[in-house]
């Protein structure tokens, strides 16, 4: 197996080797060049090192990086974000270059933020909870490392080639048909991994946290091959066609757009949600059955509700109106599953007093149940008509991505960096609550600022004069804006402080450091005898 | 061993079982538009683009233009108004991919064409707030500086032609002529790069007839967008289907 | 094709293939035999680790 794994990677950089002589391009050269880089070292690894002597218990090693991982592409991903926003607020820090400009940040920004941040977290908190519920080792061997080296080489090559001016023009589909075919890969590995640990488990069923992984694993896989359906120019060179055009690509990309919402950013987190909440609150969950109905009713109503991207246009207006139907209808599986997890912590609410990561995590089960009413909200065509094109719906994204997404994954991580490194507690937990205010401040000030300035925009594109006239030019309605742009450049900032607040207490949690501070875990009784 | 061998066939069939569930709503909605006639009416004047359009979208798309400007009018009043007659689907049909966007952060591009001249799109890409003082667009000046790398544009006619654009061998073997003809009216080619692509505009678009530019390749992509469908000729028919 | 037929066969047979899916979800769920495999399910994760 060793030796069938260091061939195959002896090969890939041979070949990564002629791609670099052969290349068209100056980026698929540096690219070709990572990719060299890549397979050497880890040819080199499996080469060198023995078969290790134990394989008993857990792989946490691979889990650890990643928590590392989510870490780092958190801070940057948030950072890269906060540069945009203030890009829009002020013009003149785009420097008028090429790989400055915000057309080529902001899917640096998206792709940072989902795939980097949002893909780790997912790794990671997969490959942790897939272990533990099956009482099994992971799958594969070093197939897990491979995976989540690919997944950051990935990353990087998705990320540079944005900077350099290479993009297949798709929104959160923006990476070349090569990097394409090198998520494929790597994403057939880290499904056979899933699976492969699930074979081994010691309890017949499989636990509902895991079903939502193997739907993220398997949709995504199926999004990512449709819609990227690409005809290169050159097999040496990095630009490419779409395969699809027009409306039929619109449809395309919103079907993947969409479910990249409902499978990347919820199916996904819906299992962390399923697994840490529990454990942390060290109760089950609400309802099991509930957790069934839920995953089967979300899953299969999530697929249809892409055309609400495209109301209004030149997409058929069945398409619209079915998409219109299922957004609405998907708004019960996502109530369904929010009462589920909020309800977990009956009988254990208290622990939201004295538990900061309990309570960041039920916040961001209650963002989630916002940001899925004000979805359906916004996929009515009445609705759409105002908030399409404007900040509403940039607003709604982050309520849901910072809120939900970055407040669980956050949970995640607090959870497992102190048992992945066998501390006693973190750092500090007073750090976590101003972590969590800090970022909260932050996420309000943000969605309240583009829900203001979507309407007004909205508003203001279509109010007529009392002669019938246009009342605003467009520039007029983009001036509007600026102060709210502001506002959310600092909403930016304040979640960003947030998150190098958590890196930072994570970091000292890592190295074994303890902050001297009550305990607010602890009995009422025991705190006191530890005070006094 | 049966009993891991059943344990096996579970998550097996909760794999299969999950891809068939999402399977369903992607193939009911998207497999229709490519069979119903009724997705993409007939309407005259839509052709591919020219060597120099297509190399214009090229850099259209490598900016990231879309992530704040869209090219698709709704229905709506106000949007008439603002931009013209709302898109059909025709007009995007030969889109690889598609640019509608999803943001107007900047206002709506379908119909941009022709309505300012070559010199305001030059100042305005070289410095947007010189012609648009409250814009908060990023100025791309170097476009005019940077030479159009167009020696593979035969490669882009090709394989759109492969993907279903109507290119013709002539189109594919002429890209290059075509793309230069295309700057100069007096080119011995220019005539002819009009009988292949009707209503292509002639001119050097970017004012430095020294360089073939990016900008030239990028205003005359602007210069066309929404121009090719006449639509005081254009009568909506068949049953509301849109 | 039309767009008729495919509507009308979406509109009759479709509304009944996802209805019956739903019920098989359901009865899967509340199923009474399932309630024990649920439960024990249900505490998986908070075994230690």
């Amino acid at each position: 197996m060793n030796l069938l794994s260091g061939l195959l990677l002896v090969l890939g950089a041979i070949g990564s080797l002629l791609l670099a002589f052969a290349a068209s391009d100056k980026v698929m050269t540096f690219h070709a060049v990572l990719l060299l880089a890549f397979f050497a070292i880890g040819a080199y690894l499996v080469f060198r090192r023995k078969p290790a002597a134990s394989i008993a218990g857990y792989q946490d090693d691979v889990i650890r990086a990643g928590a590392i991982a989510s870490i780092f592409w958190g801070v940057v991903g948030f950072l890269v974000g906060l540069v945009i926003a203030l890009q829009l607020a002020w013009p003149a820090l785009n420097f008028d270059l090429p790989w400055t400009n915000f057309g080529r940040l902001r899917p640096l920004h998206t792709s940072a933020v989902i795939f980097a941040f949002g893909g780790n977290i997912l790794l990671m908190t997969s490959f942790h909870v897939v272990q533990r519920t099956c009482q099994a080792r992971l799958a594969g061997g070093w197939a897990g490392w491979f995976v989540f080296w690919g997944y950051q080489l990935f990353i990087l090559m998705a990320a540079t080639g944005y900077l350099l001016g290479v993009t297949q023009g798709k929104e959160y589909a923006e990476p070349e048909w090569y990097v394409d075919l090198w998520l494929t890969i790597v994403w057939v590995v880290y499904l056979l991994v899933f699976l492969g640990t699930l074979w081994k488990r010691k309890e017949p069923h499989i636990y509902v946290a895991n079903w939502f992984y193997l739907a993220f694993i398997v949709t995504v896989a199926m999004l990512h091959l449709v819609n990227n359906a690409a005809i290169p120019l050159s097999l040496t060179g990095t630009r490419s066609y779409v395969v699809w055009a027009g409306v039929q690509d619109a449809l395309t990309q919103w079907w993947y757009g969409h479910n990249a919402v409902g499978f990347f950013l919820t199916a996904g987190f819906l299992a962390i949600m399923y697994y840490y909440v529990p454990k942390r609150a060290e109760r089950p969950v609400y309802s099991y059955r509930l957790s069934i109905v839920h995953f089967w009713s979300l899953i299969f109503l999530y697929i249809w509700a892409g055309p609400h991207h495209l109301h209004y246009t030149a997409l058929p207006e069945w398409a619209q109106t079915l998409g219109m139907t299922f957004s609405v209808m998907l708004w019960m599986p996502s109530w369904g599953g929010m009462v589920n997890g909020l309800l977990t912590l009956s009988g254990a609410w208290d622990k939201l007093r004295t538990d900061p990561v309990l309570r960041m995590m039920v916040v961001s089960v209650a963002f989630y149940g916002m940001s899925t009413f004000e979805g359906p909200l916004m996929s009515i065509k009445a609705v759409n008509a105002l908030s399409h094109y404007t900040d509403w719906t940039i607003g709604h994204v982050h309520s849901g991505a910072l809120g939900w997404v970055a407040f669980v994954s956050f949970g995640a991580l607090y959870y497992i960096v102190p048992v992945l490194w066998q501390r006693q507690r973190l750092y500090s937990n007073r750090l976590v609550s101003v972590h969590f205010w800090i970022a909260t401040l932050g996420i309000v000030l943000y969605i309240t600022a583009m829900w203001v300035s979507g309407i007004l925009q909205g508003l203001m594109w279509r109010a007529y004069d009392q002669l019938g006239f246009l009342e605003y030019s467009f520039g007029e309605t983009v001036e509007a804006m600026h102060p709210f742009y502001l506002i959310r450049a600092l909403g930016g900032l304040l979640f960003v402080l947030g998150s190098l607040i958590m890196a930072y207490n994570l970091w000292r949690t890592m190295r074994g450091d303890l902050r001297e501070e009550v305990d607010p875990m602890a009995t009422p009784a025991a705190a006191a005898a530890a005070a006094s | 061993m049966i009993k891991h061998a059943t344990l096996e066939k579970n998550s097996i069939l909760l794999t299969v079982l999950i891809l068939v569930v999402v399977a369903i709503g992607g193939i009911v909605e998207l497999a229709p538009l490519f069979y119903l006639e009724s997705t993409i009416e007939e309407v005259e004047g839509v052709r591919p683009y020219t060597p120099l359009e297509l190399a214009g979208r090229d850099i259209y798309v490598r900016e990231g233009c879309y992530n704040c400007h869209s090219q698709m009018v709704r229905p709506l009043r106000d949007e008439a108004e603002r931009y013209g007659h709302y898109s059909l689907a025709a007009e995007s049909m030969y889109d690889h991919p598609f640019q509608w966007g999803s943001k107007r952060t900047g206002p709506d591009l379908a119909r941009v064409g022709g309505r300012y001249s070559d010199d305001w799109h030059v100042a305005h890409m070289i410095d947007p707030r010189a012609v648009v003082p409250e814009s908060v667009m990023p100025g791309y000046p170097f476009l005019a500086d940077t030479p159009l790398d167009y020696a593979n544009i035969a490669d882009h006619l090709r394989v759109n032609g492969l993907l279903g654009v109507p290119y013709s061998q002539a189109m594919i073997d002429n890209a290059a002529n075509d793309l230069k003809a295309q700057l100069d009216p007096d080119a011995d080619g220019a005539e002819a790069l009009v009988g292949r692509y009707p209503k292509a505009l002639v001119r050097d678009f970017d004012g430095n007839p020294d360089l073939i530019s990016e900008l030239d390749a990028l205003v005359a992509y602007m210069q066309m967008l929404g121009t090719l469908v006449d639509f005081g000729a254009y009568k909506a028919e068949g049953p509301n289907l849109r | 094709m039309t767009y008729e037929t495919v509507s009308a066969f979406a509109q009759t047979y479709g509304l009944v293939y996802l209805f019956v899916l739903f019920i098989g979800v359901l009865v899967y769920a509340l199923w009474p035999s399932n309630r024990e495999r649920f439960e024990r399910a249900a505490r998986m994760p908070l075994q230690e680790d």
